[in-house]
Formats: C-alpha cells, sequence, structure tokens
C-alpha cells in the first residue's frame, strides 16, 4: 500500500470547515460596514487550499493572491490575525497595512499574498531558489489563478523555474471566472492549461479540485517528488467560486453565469461530499461531525470578537515601517 | 585632495573598477549576496562591472538569466525573502520598466503592506546610456519615477569613490536599493577608499564650495558642472557644487544650508524635465528657504522630447558646461565668457574611450 493512499480525512475536513466557517462569518457580518476592504472570499474552494496544504510540512514556503484566505488559513496562518487583519486592527496579522489581500504568517511558512494578477508567482520561484541554495528539503508553493495564467510573468516564472530546476509547486486553481469574465472570452476554447504548460518543460497534471482526498493524493505525490528530484511541477485543479469576485454576496442574478453551470458546481461541494463520503466509510459519526462544526463555530466566534475588541492601530503608525532598519 | 594624499589606502580606480571592486568585497564578505541579470557572466561582463565574479563565487551565486525583467525582479524578491541579498543588473534602465509591477508592487511596498513582517534587501543596478545613437529607448533617465515611490531607496553616484563604497552600502540595506550608473562615467578615474567617500545612502556630498550661488547636480551632470564652476572661479566667481547622489531620501538639510549662504539655485537634472528630481528640488527649497532666495531658481535639463539617435539631432538636447555657464551669468546678471568651455569632442560621446556600440 502507497503512503499516499493514507488520507488525513479529519484534518482535511476540519480544514475546509474551518475556511467555510470564516467565509461565511466574513459574509455575514461584512454588511456591518466595520471590515473596510475589498474582500474575496473562498467559499467553494475549499478543498484544493485544504489538500494541497495537509501535504505540505509547516515550514514549506506559500505565497498566494488576492482570493488568499483559505490557503492562508489551510496553511496554519492564525485565524485571529487574519480577522483582525480583515477589520483594520493592530492585532492584525500586517498591523492593519495589507487588509484582506495582503496576509502573512510567517511562523507557518505563509510568506505573503498579494493583490496584483500574477504578483507573487516570481516571488514564489526565488524562494524556492533560497531553499536549494540552503540545501535544505523544503519546498515553495505558488497558489495561482487561471487568470494569471494569461500574464507573461506566469511563463517567465515557470520558464526560470524550469530552467533552475527549482523546488517549486505551481497550484494552478481553475475557477472559469476573472471577475465576469469567462474563460471562453481570455483563453481558446480547446485549451488545456496544464497540456499547454506542459510543453514548457515542466510536469503537470489536471485534478478535481473540488475533490479534497484526489487532490491531497496528487499534491501528496508531487511534493514528494519535488523534494527529492529538485524540480518545479504544476498542478491546475478544477473548481469553483460560488460567491461574486470581490465581497460577501451571492451574484448570480447578474446573470454571467447560468444557473446550470452553478448548481452542476455546487453539487460538487467539496465539503458536503467529503462528509457524506466519510460518514459512509464510518471515519467520523453524524455526532462527531456535529462535534467538529461546534468546536470550529467557536473558534471562528472566538477570531471575531477578538478583532472586534482588538484596538486600532495608532493613526501615527499608518507613517511608519516604510523602510526597514 | 590633500586628505586622500594622507590616507595611505586610498587607490584610483575608474568607476567600472570600483563597482567590480564593490562587488567582489561585497561577496566575499556575506555569502548571502548573488549577482545576476542578462549577461553578468559572458564575456564582455557589463562593461567589466562582473568581472571575476564567476570565477570567485561560483555559477551557484553569479549567473545569467533569461530575458524575463519582470519575473527576474520578482525572483529577486523572493531570494531577498529567503535570506539572500540579490544584485540584479541591467544594462540599459530602458529594460527594467517591463519590471514596474514587481518593483513597485511588490519590492517597494513589501516591509510597509505587511507591516514590517519582512524586508527586501534588494539591490537593481541600472545603467543609463547616452549619446552614440542611443536614441529614444536606450538612453533613459527615469530616475524620478523611482524617486517618486515610496519604499525604494534611489542613488545616482558620479564619482567611483562614491560609487564603490554606495554599491556595498546598498546591497548592505535591509531596503530595495534602485542604483543608476551613467554609461558616460563608467571610465571616469579617482579615488576609492578616501575619507572623503560618502558611505551612507541618503547624502549629498559638496564638492566646491562657494558664496555666490548654490549648483545641485547629479551623476553624469555633476562633471559638467564641474568644469563650469572651475571656469567660473578663474573670473572670481564662486559657486557652490553639490553632488546629489541620493534621489530618495534627498539630504535636505545639505542643500538647504547652502542655499541659505549664497541664496542663488541653479538645479541640473539628467531626466526630462517635467516631474523631474531638479523640479522636486526647486520646489521643496522654494517652500522651506524661500526668505534667502535672491533670484528665482533655475533648472537645465534635457527638453521634453526623446532622446533621438541621429548625431545630428543630439547636439542641442543634452545642457553643457556652457549651458550651466550661461545660467549662472544670466542668474547673477553678469556676462563672463565661456569660449574656453567649448569642446572640440564629439558632442555625442564622453571621450575617445567610447566608441559605442553602446
Amino acid at each position: 500500500m502507497s503512503i499516499t493512499e493514507q488520507i488525513p480525512s479529519l484534518e482535511l475536513l476540519q480544514t475546509m470547515l474551518k475556511i467555510r466557517e470564516v467565509e461565511l462569518e466574513i459574509a455575514r457580518k461584512y454588511p456591518d460596514g466595520d471590515m473596510r476592504c475589498p474582500t474575496h472570499l473562498s467559499i467553494g474552494q475549499e478543498a484544493a487550499a485544504a489538500g494541497v496544504c495537509a501535504a505540505l510540512k509547516k515550514d514549506d514556503l506559500a505565497v498566494s493572491t488576492h482570493r488568499a484566505h483559505a490557503h492562508y488559513l489551510a496553511k496554519g496562518g492564525s485565524v485571529r490575525a487574519m480577522i483582525a487583519e480583515i477589520y483594520g486592527k493592530a492585532t492584525g496579522c500586517s498591523r492593519g497595512k495589507g487588509g484582506s489581500m495582503h496576509l502573512t504568517d510567517w511562523s507557518v511558512g505563509f510568506v505573503g499574498s498579494t493583490a496584483i494578477v500574477g504578483n507573487s508567482i516570481p516571488v514564489g520561484v526565488g524562494l524556492g531558489f533560497s531553499l536549494k541554495m540552503k540545501g535544505v528539503e523544503n519546498i515553495s508553493v505558488v497558489f495561482l489563478g487561471d487568470g494569471s495564467v494569461e500574464e507573461g510573468v506566469f511563463y517567465e516564472s515557470i520558464n526560470f523555474a524550469v530552467v533552475k530546476k527549482l523546488p517549486v509547486l505551481f497550484v494552478c486553481e481553475n475557477n472559469l471566472y476573472s471577475v465576469y469574465s469567462p474563460l471562453s472570452v481570455r483563453q481558446p476554447k480547446d485549451r488545456r492549461i496544464y497540456s499547454m504548460v506542459e510543453a514548457m518543460g515542466i510536469t503537470t497534471e489536471t485534478v478535481d479540485g473540488n475533490d479534497v482526498a484526489q487532490t491531497y493524493r496528487a499534491a501528496l505525490d508531487s511534493v514528494t517528488r519535488i523534494r527529492l528530484d529538485q524540480k518545479p511541477h504544476l498542478m491546475e485543479l478544477s473548481t469553483y467560486r460560488w460567491l461574486e469576485h470581490c465581497g460577501p454576496n451571492f451574484d448570480n442574478e447578474l446573470g454571467y453565469r447560468s444557473k446550470e453551470e452553478f448548481e452542476f458546481w455546487k453539487n460538487k461541494d467539496p465539503i458536503k461530499n467529503f462528509e457524506t463520503d466519510l460518514i459512509a466509510k464510518g471515519v467520523i459519526s453524524e455526532f462527531d461531525l456535529i462535534k467538529l462544526r461546534g468546536v470550529i463555530k467557536e473558534e471562528v466566534k472566538d477570531a471575531f470578537e477578538y478583532a472586534e475588541r482588538s484596538p486600532y492601530p495608532d493613526e501615527n503608525e499608518a507613517f511608519a515601517n516604510l523602510y526597514s532598519a | 585632495m590633500k586628505k586622500s594624499l594622507i590616507n595611505k589606502m586610498t587607490k584610483e580606480l575608474t568607476y567600472t573598477q570600483a563597482i567590480n571592486e564593490a562587488l567582489h568585497e561585497s561577496m566575499d564578505a556575506d555569502k548571502s549576496v548573488i549577482v545576476f541579470g542578462l549577461g553578468v557572466d559572458d564575456p564582455k561582463r557589463i562593461f567589466g562591472t562582473t568581472a571575476g565574479l564567476k570565477e570567485s563565487y561560483g555559477e551557484g551565486r553569479v549567473f545569467d538569466v533569461p530575458t524575463a525583467e519582470n519575473a527576474m525582479t520578482g525572483f529577486g524578491i523572493g531570494a531577498a525573502l529567503g535570506g539572500l541579498r540579490p544584485v540584479m543588473v541591467h544594462q540599459r534602465l530602458d529594460f527594467f520598466l517591463l519590471a514596474m509591477d514587481q518593483l513597485v508592487n511588490g519590492a517597494a511596498k513589501w516591509h510597509f503592506m505587511f507591516g514590517g513582517a519582512a524586508s527586501v534587501p534588494i539591490t537593481v543596478r541600472l545603467i543609463v546610456g547616452r549619446g552614440w545613437g542611443q536614441g529614444p529607448t536606450h538612453s533613459q533617465n527615469l530616475q524620478a519615477w523611482f524617486a517618486h515611490i515610496p519604499g525604494l531607496k534611489v542613488v545616482m553616484p558620479t564619482f567611483p569613490g562614491d560609487a564603490k563604497a554606495l554599491l556595498k552600502e546598498s546591497i548592505n540595506d535591509n531596503n530595495p536599493v534602485v542604483f543608476i550608473e551613467h554609461r558616460w562615467l563608467h571610465n571616469l578615474r579617482g579615488n576609492v577608499d578616501d575619507v572623503d567617500t560618502v558611505t551612507s545612502l541618503g547624502k549629498s556630498k559638496v564638492i566646491r564650495e562657494g558664496k555666490h550661488g548654490t549648483i545641485v547636480g547629479m551623476s553624469y551632470m555633476t562633471i559638467e558642472a564641474l568644469r563650469a564652476v572651475d571656469h567660473l572661479k578663474k573670473f572670481g566667481i564662486e559657486m557652490e557644487l553639490i553632488d546629489l547622489i541620493s534621489l530618495n531620501p534627498i539630504d535636505w538639510p545639505l542643500i538647504f544650508k547652502s542655499l541659505k549662504k549664497t541664496g542663488n539655485l541653479i538645479v541640473l537634472d539628467t531626466g526630462t524635465e517635467t516631474c523631474n528630481v531638479a523640479g522636486e528640488i526647486i520646489a521643496k527649497c522654494s517652500e522651506n528657504c524661500w526668505p534667502s532666495l535672491k533670484t528665482a531658481p533655475k533648472r537645465l535639463c534635457p527638453p521634453n522630447f526623446p532622446e533621438a539617435t541621429s548625431v545630428n539631432l543630439t547636439k542641442n538636447y543634452h545642457p553643457t558646461a556652457i549651458d550651466i555657464v550661461k545660467a549662472v551669468n544670466d542668474q547673477l546678471e553678469i556676462s563672463f565668457p565661456f569660449d574656453a568651455l567649448i569642446n572640440s569632442n564629439p558632442h555625442d560621446v564622453p571621450g575617445d574611450w567610447f566608441k559605442g556600440p553602446f
């Protein structure tokens, strides 16, 4: 039996539930007007983050995008510090300087998420280089979306990672949309991202990014191989965003996505399907699942209370941290 | 000069050699320093500035890269976040424009936007061209772009000694530094490791003391200013010449002090007029030293046009020592001659050593 057949099911479930609960709570409270920054929620895409990060070590490094909550949380980032950051509080992970789109938690290897499409991709490649120079077996993971595959920097970065044989895992979450623009207006109809990129001399694969077990298995295989071979790899994970591009709302009434398409993906709910599977296999009981949900709800509630009662940074903090000493 | 004679460690090098020595000393002192860029280990070695580096420190730390300016800048940011001290080189500044996302949205802001959680100690060496038909896209002096971005440090050293010391300091600094070298300075000789050397980022230097007016020069324009100032001295006009060196931060106390003494200000810039650094200096001096100003400040810089290619189209593009003397004459309402400054060399090269191609 391959080691990859053993799945840390409860850990995966717990991570996905935590992401979902955090995002739902943000959506519920966003209209209060206390989270005053653009916020891109990951509801529907929890499995990609959870599956990949479960295959990583704490000191593996990761970078992400504007839609980074799931990656930050799955990597083990502090829930309290993330919510406080979105509330613009002094206790936030970026001390209120960055907001939802600029998350960091070095204690768990989450180096940072940045807001410009494709911006963090080469940064992840540079991190991979620094790890290789140190001679450690850690890897760097770059979370990116299908939109960034349209940026020149994506190709520049993959090319260099291949040339330099760097330990970098590129994780492309293909959720079919860049804001309201579907793939059909952005890339040729018959293109498969993973097969196009393979022509650049990098191994690639496509995985159902809503299937957390499959994502985890594929990621663990890839990560193990990268540590050993010191070569980059790309995973394309198919998935779907349930809410609007930016903000707390359901926005299918705008008509940019068909009802059928949405229903198709909603039926592929990564959490519900995994729960059903785990209950059927007897990995978790309905009772324990309810208990687990309760524990997570408490943790998330605590994080919001912490954020709400935290002080704002002093006004003069706006003029600190321009340069490092 | 006198000071240099008593300093036994002082030696004379060209600007190119000074840059090269700074890189060797930095790589020797700190294993985390890496040097990369298109051509750093090619036969020409970036005009000789990266000579011997690969041989001394290995291809793991000194390497050529793909022509991918944006990703390679982001790569440098990632390497810096991972604990390295990258030095990136571009043979012309103009190519670096492809990397503005990484420089402006990434390197400049990383320390700030993550609340000080990390810093990006990257040094970007940019070489600006002039003359010999460098033309519209191989001759741009866009230092004002970089100086405009909070979070970047920007230096443009004129003399070999300052170039060596400040390149080492840039590499040693925990912040992103844009280090701009004017190609026409590469063959300039000067003392390095001198007691007069500027060793801190953010500092300017008075290189000629005077009382009749202040001239602020930067990079190659400081050389033109030196000719003008030394010429005027013969007629009893003593202009104070400041070599700006640092464009962000700017050494305001030094400039204000000089201006309060002299009351007249001329600022030289290698970049085109609108929104250039000279404009910033005049604005700030007007705000802060208004009572000291005896005359309206002036700036001398290329006009708001790209630099053309044909030798005949660059004749009147860059201000020269003669233009500086004319500006002083005009400002002080004097009329000293400048015929002695007429240069018999072709106007589009810095001297016999430069026959292009770039």
